[in-house]
C-alpha cells in the first residue's frame, strides 16, 4: 500500500479523502484517453481518411452542426470537424517543435549554469532574468514581426520565450545533485568536469526536463494560436487552430458560433488533459505536495 | 491604528532596484536592435515605402546615410538610447505621429483597462478562492476549481470573441468594440464605462483562474494550521476564523505575487484591445508589429520591460510590509 496523500494530510482533508482518490483515478482515465484521441487523432485521421479538407463546396456554406458536420461548416462549406484536426495536427507539430527547442537551450543553459558555477553560473542567470523581464507574447510578436511570419519564426519565437523555466529547473536540480556522493566518487575517480555532466548529471535531470517539455507543449500551442490569431503567426495555408479562429471572426460577427467555438475548445481540451496528467504524476513522486497548482 | 512604514529601508530597496533595472533595460533595448540588425527587415524600404521601388541607388544611399543604417547598429542603438533619455522615442510611421506622443495617448487607456480587470479580478479571485476553501471537496469547492483550470486553459482571444456573440450580437446590451459609439463626436464617460464593460470583463475573468487557485489554496492551508484550530476551540465565530484568521495568513502570499502578474496582463491586454479594438497601447503594439514599424515597437517592448520591473518591485515592497519576518534590507 503507498502512501495515499490525501490521507496522510490534515483532518480537515482526510474526510474526503476515499472519495478523492477514486475521482483521481477517474480522472487520470479521463486525461490519458483525451491525451491519446488527440494524438490518434492527429496521427491517423490525415493518412487513413480519404477527405480534403480545402474541399469548398458553396451549396453547404455556414451550415451548423449536424450528424453529417458535427462541427458544421465554415464559409466556403468546408467540413468544420476535418479543420480543426488538421489545425490542431498544424499547432501541434509546431508546439512540440517549439518546445522540444525550448527544453534543449533551457537543459543546456540551466545544466552549464549548475555545473560551472561561480561567474558563469551568476551571469547565466541573470540572462535569464533579463528575458524573462520581457513579456513572453510580446517578444514573440517582435521576433515574428521582424522576419516576418512564417513556420520558423514562430518556432524560433516561442522557444526562445519558453526555455527560462527549465533551465531554472535544470540548474536547480544540478546544484543539488551535485552535493550527492556519487558525484563527489565521480570527481575522486578523476572524472572531469565534462564527464561527470554528461554522463552522471545530465541523465539524471533528464525525467525533470522530460516533464517539463511536456508540460511546455500546450503552453507553446497557446503561443502559437495566439500569434497566429494576431496575424503574425503561421501562414493562412498552413491552418492551424489559431487561423482558424481569426478567419472565422467574419462569420462570427455575421452571427454564426461554430467556426469559432471548436477550434477553441480543441485547445482547450488537450491543454487540461495535459495538466491534469502531470498534476497526477507529480502527485505520485512527490506526496507531501497534496495539490499543487498546475499553472 | 498608527503604523509607522519603514520609509527609509522601502527607499533603500527602490533605490537599489532602479540600479539593477536600468543595466537590464539597456541590455532588452540593446537585444531589440541587434534582433533588428539580424532580421531581413531594412529601415529604409520601411520608410520611403513603395516609392523605394522606383528610386535609383543614388537616392536610397543618400536616405540610408539620412535615416544613419549605414552605421553599426551599436551607434544607432546608442543614438536611440541617448535620445530616448530625453524623450525623443522617433516616429511612428503606422500612426504618423512622433512615439512619445502614441504613447501619452494611450497609455491612459490601457491603463484603466488594466487597472478595472485586475481590480475585478482581485475582488471577485478572493471570493471565490475563499468559499471554494471553506468546505475542500464540496461540490462548490470542485465546481470552483474545474472552471478555474478550464479558463485557465482558454485562451483568451477566444473567449472575448465568445463573448462579443454574446452580448454584443444574440444579446444586444453591450456594444462589441472601440471606446465609444462610432456617432459620437466626444468621449464621456458614460459611454466609455459601457465600452469598458466587455473587455475589462475578459481580461478579468483571464487573470482570475490564477487568484482564485491560489486563494483557494493559501486559505485552505491556513485552515488546518494550529492558529485557526486554536480559534476554533476558543469558541471564535465560524465568519472570524475564516476572514480574519485564515484569509489573512493566506492571502499573504498571494498579495506578494500581484506585483509579478504584469507579464500576463500585459499578454492579455495585447489580445484583449486587439479584439475590442481599444485604443490603448497593447493594441498599437499589435498593429506596429503588422506594420513592422520598428520606433514604435521598440519603445513599446522597452515600455513593457519596464512595466514588468516595476511589477516586481511592487511585488517585494507588498512582501516586505505584509510579512513581519521579511525585511527591506535582506532583499
Amino acid at each position: 500500500m503507498t502512501c495515499d496523500p490525501a490521507t496522510t494530510a490534515e483532518p480537515a482533508w482526510r474526510s474526503h479523502g476515499t472519495e478523492r482518490r477514486s475521482t483521481r483515478a477517474v480522472r487520470v482515465r479521463v486525461c490519458v484517453v483525451l491525451v491519446a484521441a488527440t494524438v490518434l487523432a492527429v496521427l491517423l485521421v490525415p493518412p487513413l481518411v480519404r477527405l480534403d479538407q480545402q474541399a469548398v463546396d458553396l451549396s453547404s456554406r455556414l451550415l451548423p452542426p449536424s450528424r453529417s458536420h458535427p462541427f458544421g461548416t465554415d464559409d466556403l462549406g468546408r467540413d468544420l470537424l476535418l479543420r480543426c484536426v488538421y489545425g490542431l495536427r498544424v499547432s501541434l507539430l509546431v508546439g512540440v517543435a517549439a518546445a522540444l527547442t525550448a527544453t534543449v537551450i533551457g537543459t543546456a543553459v540551466g545544466a552549464t549554469a549548475g555545473a560551472l558555477g561561480g561567474w558563469a553560473d551568476r551571469g547565466l542567470m541573470r540572462v535569464v532574468d533579463t528575458f524573462s523581464s520581457v513579456p513572453h507574447l510580446l517578444m514573440g510578436i517582435f521576433i515574428v514581426a521582424m522576419f516576418r511570419p512564417g513556420v520558423w519564426p514562430v518556432i524560433v519565437s516561442v522557444a526562445l520565450t519558453h526555455w527560462l523555466s527549465t533551465a531554472r529547473i535544470v540548474r536547480a536540480e544540478v546544484l543539488s545533485l551535485r552535493a550527492r556522493p556519487y558525484i563527489d566518487a565521480a570527481v575522486s575517480g578523476g572524472a572531469s568536469r565534462w564527464r561527470v555532466t554528461v554522463r552522471h548529471l545530465l541523465p539524471a535531470v533528464l525525467p525533470q526536463a522530460a516533464l517539463a517539455a511536456v508540460l511546455m507543449v500546450p503552453h507553446a500551442m497557446w503561443h502559437e494560436s495566439a500569434l497566429s490569431f494576431l496575424g503574425l503567426g503561421l501562414p493562412t495555408h498552413l491552418a492551424s487552430l489559431g487561423n482558424l479562429i481569426q478567419a472565422a471572426r467574419g462569420s462570427l460577427l455575421a452571427g454564426q458560433w461554430w467556426p469559432t467555438l471548436f477550434p477553441g475548445l480543441l485547445i482547450i481540451v488537450p491543454t487540461l488533459a495535459v495538466a491534469g496528467l502531470a498534476g497526477a504524476w507529480r502527485e505520485r513522486i512527490n506526496p507531501r505536495r497534496r495539490s499543487e497548482l498546475m499553472l | 491604528m498608527n503604523i509607522s512604514l519603514p520609509w527609509a529601508a522601502m527607499a533603500r530597496l527602490v533605490g537599489r532596484r532602479l540600479l539593477f533595472a536600468a543595466p537590464i533595460l539597456l541590455v532588452v533595448t540593446f537585444g531589440v536592435f541587434a534582433i533588428a540588425a539580424a532580421s531581413p527587415f531594412d529601415p529604409v524600404k520601411a520608410y520611403a515605402g513603395t516609392a523605394a521601388l522606383g528610386a535609383d541607388a543614388d537616392t536610397l544611399a543618400r536616405l540610408r546615410e539620412n535615416l544613419g543604417v549605414d552605421r553599426p547598429f551599436t551607434s544607432r542603438w546608442w543614438h536611440w538610447v541617448t535620445a530616448a533619455v530625453t524623450g525623443d522615442l522617433g516616429h511612428s510611421s503606422v500612426m504618423r505621429q512622433p512615439v512619445s506622443q502614441v504613447i501619452g495617448e494611450r497609455l491612459a487607456w490601457s491603463t484603466l483597462l488594466c487597472a478595472v480587470a485586475f481590480a475585478v479580478a482581485v475582488s471577485a479571485g478572493t471570493v471565490l478562492g475563499v468559499l471554494a476553501a471553506r468546505r475542500p471537496g464540496s461540490l462548490l469547492d470542485r465546481a470552483v476549481t474545474s472552471l478555474a483550470y478550464s479558463l485557465e486553459a482558454a485562451p483568451v482571444f477566444w473567449l472575448a470573441l465568445l463573448v462579443v456573440w454574446l452580448f454584443a450580437l444574440r444579446l444586444g446590451v453591450l456594444p462589441a468594440g472601440g471606446l465609444t459609439d462610432t456617432a459620437s463626436e466626444q468621449v464621456s464617460a458614460a459611454q466609455v464605462v459601457r465600452h469598458l464593460v466587455l473587455p475589462a470583463g475578459v481580461l478579468a475573468v483571464s487573470q482570475l483562474p490564477w487568484f482564485t487557485l491560489y486563494v483557494r489554496q493559501g486559505v485552505g492551508d491556513a485552515l488546518v494550521e494550529d492558529p485557526v484550530r486554536g480559534a476554533r476551540a476558543r469558541g471564535v465565530s465560524e465568519r472570524t476564523v475564516l476572514l480574519g484568521h485564515a484569509l489573512r495568513s493566506g492571502l499573504l502570499p498571494v498579495l506578494t505575487l500581484v506585483g509579478s502578474r504584469v507579464p500576463e496582463l500585459i499578454t492579455g491586454a495585447l489580445l484583449v484591445e486587439s479584439v475590442f479594438s481599444w485604443p490603448g497601447i497593447a493594441a498599437a503594439t499589435v498593429q506596429a508589429a503588422t506594420a513592422v514599424d520598428f520606433p514604435l515597437l521598440a519603445a513599446l517592448t522597452t515600455l513593457a520591460t519596464a512595466a514588468v520591473l516595476a511589477g516586481n518591485l511592487l511585488a517585494d515592497l507588498l512582501y516586505g510590509l505584509f510579512d513581519p519576518r521579511v525585511t527591506f534590507d535582506d532583499m
